[in-house]
């Protein structure tokens, strides 16, 4: 097989007595679609951090393409590449679409106005912003001056999700990006994940959902325990399979007890 | 990508209406949403109301003069408040910006005057001061993670007693003033446009807020205090260096605050180590009843312009009527209780 893009060894992660990895283990290979999946308190969330760089192992390594990389922040993650879209969506709820769009990475203008005095370009954000959440149909916002915080849950995801579809280069880290929505809302971010995925840019999906991972995931890795349990592939085990491995019911075959 | 509305946007917009807003809108509901989308409107209103009352009381009030003496008055309180702005947007409050004031007007006029050292020499040290200072709140706020309030509060007592230790308690003179460096008094020198009677403190208020205007929401580093103000745990999510930024505000707090005390010199016209004592409470004052939220990351700049006028107008405005003065401390207070409580209202649009 060819060579991971991202990968983790043996990852240690301790908070006091608490252990929330144990030697975890990861890779995502170029153009897939990776579900990581376990129960509440398995390690995921300690997991994806550390790709993500909101916290650094305590062991470990981590290498992008083949590289090891220590990511100090998520700042150092996203110039790497590695777009993550949190939970918490970390948007500003006060300020508007476009302004949360390029936080941190504001356009300034090109000419005098923006080298000398950092005038923003703002029509060119705008238009950037517009373009981007058309493409992934989320355009039921009508004003993309509009502050965040007068969208429905859905469409703040959907602002979330375009702002790292349109920055993450090499790698996109979603956690739980269905969990909020509804059912016609979240058919519309599983059909973005797979046009993101379709562009050729691997995709990390952290979710619960166990239909909608069965649905566009390429493999499935199970975390239990602080630890990668095994990888599966959805074509070949069934959903309440991946529930007995997540849960301990049940041990994968090829796996010592 | 069109302007026009197409189709889809059109059906999707009224799906969600009749998901989400079963009750019909009421004029309230209407007004909630204006304010929450246009929150200077409030201090605005205030303003232009208090102006036609006290207009319609003393019909002196209304002079070009009148309302031209209030712009001075306000001139340094004003500046003082536009610093204040800046760290109440991310959520902090600056507790120290007058006792800067103070201690940087008396490091001028100690330099300039009883050492001996060029005026221009003596600001530009007095700016750096203002720098310095800033930058030790910053410090204090973002590496020791110390609460504001709790960190300014500090500050102030120890920029209070260094301003008493350098000034040994001295008011420098008018007079000595004029001889030594007048360039100290600039900002006193009046101009008249039609009968209204300026001063070039008033402009450096109005220039400190158009600057201000612009870096909050023509550059980057605005739009990132702003998200700092506002969350700033997102904001760190979203790759902003949040310690950073914050640095950056109150440093440039300080130098506004050192612009105010150069300022002061002018209004004044001497260098007191004891005047301006409640110019911090006043500042806060101005910014509150601007409509700028104590939470951070909301409020426009030019509120606290408009607040520190309408303080200015109540002033002029209850004088001219021949009111006692403490009715107006008593209309401010009000004022403020009323400011705050806009804005917990205006806040529920979101929930």
């Amino acid at each position: 097989m060819t060579e991971p893009i991202l990968s983790a060894r043996n990852l240690v992660k301790r908070y006091g007595r608490v252990t929330a990895m144990d030697g975890a283990d990861f890779d995502l290979y170029p153009g897939e679609i990776l579900a990581v999946i376990g129960d509440n308190g398995a390690g995921k969330s300690s997991l994806i951090k550390a790709l993500s760089g909101a916290i650094q192992p305590d062991e470990g390594e981590i290498r992008l393409a083949g590289q090891p990389v220590s990511f100090a922040s998520p700042l150092d993650a996203r110039k790497a590449g590695i777009e993550t879209v949190y939970q918490t969506l970390a948007l500003s709820p006060a300020l508007s679409i476009a302004d949360n769009m390029f936080m941190g990475r504001e356009l300034r203008r090109k000419d005098v106005l923006g080298r000398w005095f950092g005038m923003l370009d703002t029509p060119a954000m705008h238009a950037f912003a517009r373009e981007k959440l058309s493409e992934l149909g989320l355009m039921t916002i009508q004003n993309i001056g509009q502050p965040v915080e007068t969208l429905s849950g859905g469409q703040r995801q959907g602002v979330a999700v375009a702002r790292a579809a349109a920055f993450g280069s090499r790698v996109i880290i979603l956690d739980e990006p269905t969990a909020a929505l509804g059912v016609k809302e979240s058919r519309r971010v599983l059909d973005l994940i797979q046009d993101v995925r379709s562009r050729g840019i691997p995709i990390v999906l952290i979710s619960h959902n166990m239909p909608h991972v069965f649905e566009v995931a390429d493999r499935i890795h199970i975390h239990r325990l602080g630890k990668r349990l095994c990888v599966i592939n959805p074509r070949e085990h069934s959903m309440s399979d991946a529930v007995a491995y997540m849960t301990g019911a049940r041990i994968p075959e090829g796996i010592a007890a | 990508m069109s302007d026009t509305p197409d189709p889809v946007v059109e059906r999707n917009t009224r799906e969600t209406v009749a998901q989400f807003d079963t009750r019909s809108r009421s004029a309230l509901d209407r007004i909630q949403h204006f304010l929450h989308q246009y929150p200077t409107m409030v201090p605005v209103i205030v303003l232009v109301l208090s102006v036609i009352v006290f207009g319609l009381v003393s019909p002196n009030f209304l002079s070009a003069f009148n309302l031209s003496l209030i712009l001075q008055q306000v001139a340094v309180v004003g500046t003082l408040a536009a610093a204040q702005s800046l760290v109440i947007l991310t959520a902090g409050i600056d507790l120290s910006v007058g006792a800067v004031m103070v201690l940087i007007s008396v490091v001028m006029g100690h330099l300039a005057v009883n050492m001996g050292i060029p005026a221009p020499i003596a600001i530009l040290i007095g700016l750096a001061c203002g720098a310095a200072t800033g930058a030790l709140n910053g410090f204090l706020v973002t590496r020791l993670k110390l609460p504001p309030f709790i960190t300014t509060l500090g500050t102030w007592n120890i920029f209070l007693a260094l301003n008493y230790y350098l000034s040994g308690r001295e008011t420098i003179r008018s007079q000595t003033i004029d001889a030594e460096a007048p360039l100290l008094k600039f900002f006193g020198t009046r101009f008249e446009i039609g009968g209204a009677v300026l001063t070039y403190g008033v402009v450096l208020m109005l220039l400190v807020f158009a600057v201000l205007y612009y870096a909050l929401y023509k550059t980057a580093w605005g739009r990132r205090v702003y998200a700092v103000g506002d969350d700033p745990e997102a904001a760190a999510l979203a790759g902003i260096q949040t310690r950073r930024v914050l640095m950056s505000v109150y440093v440039v707090a300080g130098v506004i605050c050192a612009l105010a005390a150069w300022s002061s010199i002018g209004r004044v016209g001497s260098v007191s180590p004891t005047s301006f004592f409640e110019a911090n409470l006043e500042s806060i004052t101005a910014v509150v009843i601007g409509g700028i939220s104590l939470f951070g990351g909301r409020g426009s700049i030019l509120g606290p312009l408009i607040g520190a006028l309408i303080v200015g107008v109540f002033n002029s405005g209850l004088r001219l009527a021949g009111v006692d003065v403490l009715w107006q401390l008593f209309a401010t207070g009000w004022l403020i209780i009323l400011a705050v409580a806009i804005d917990q209202w205006i806040r529920k649009v979101s929930s």
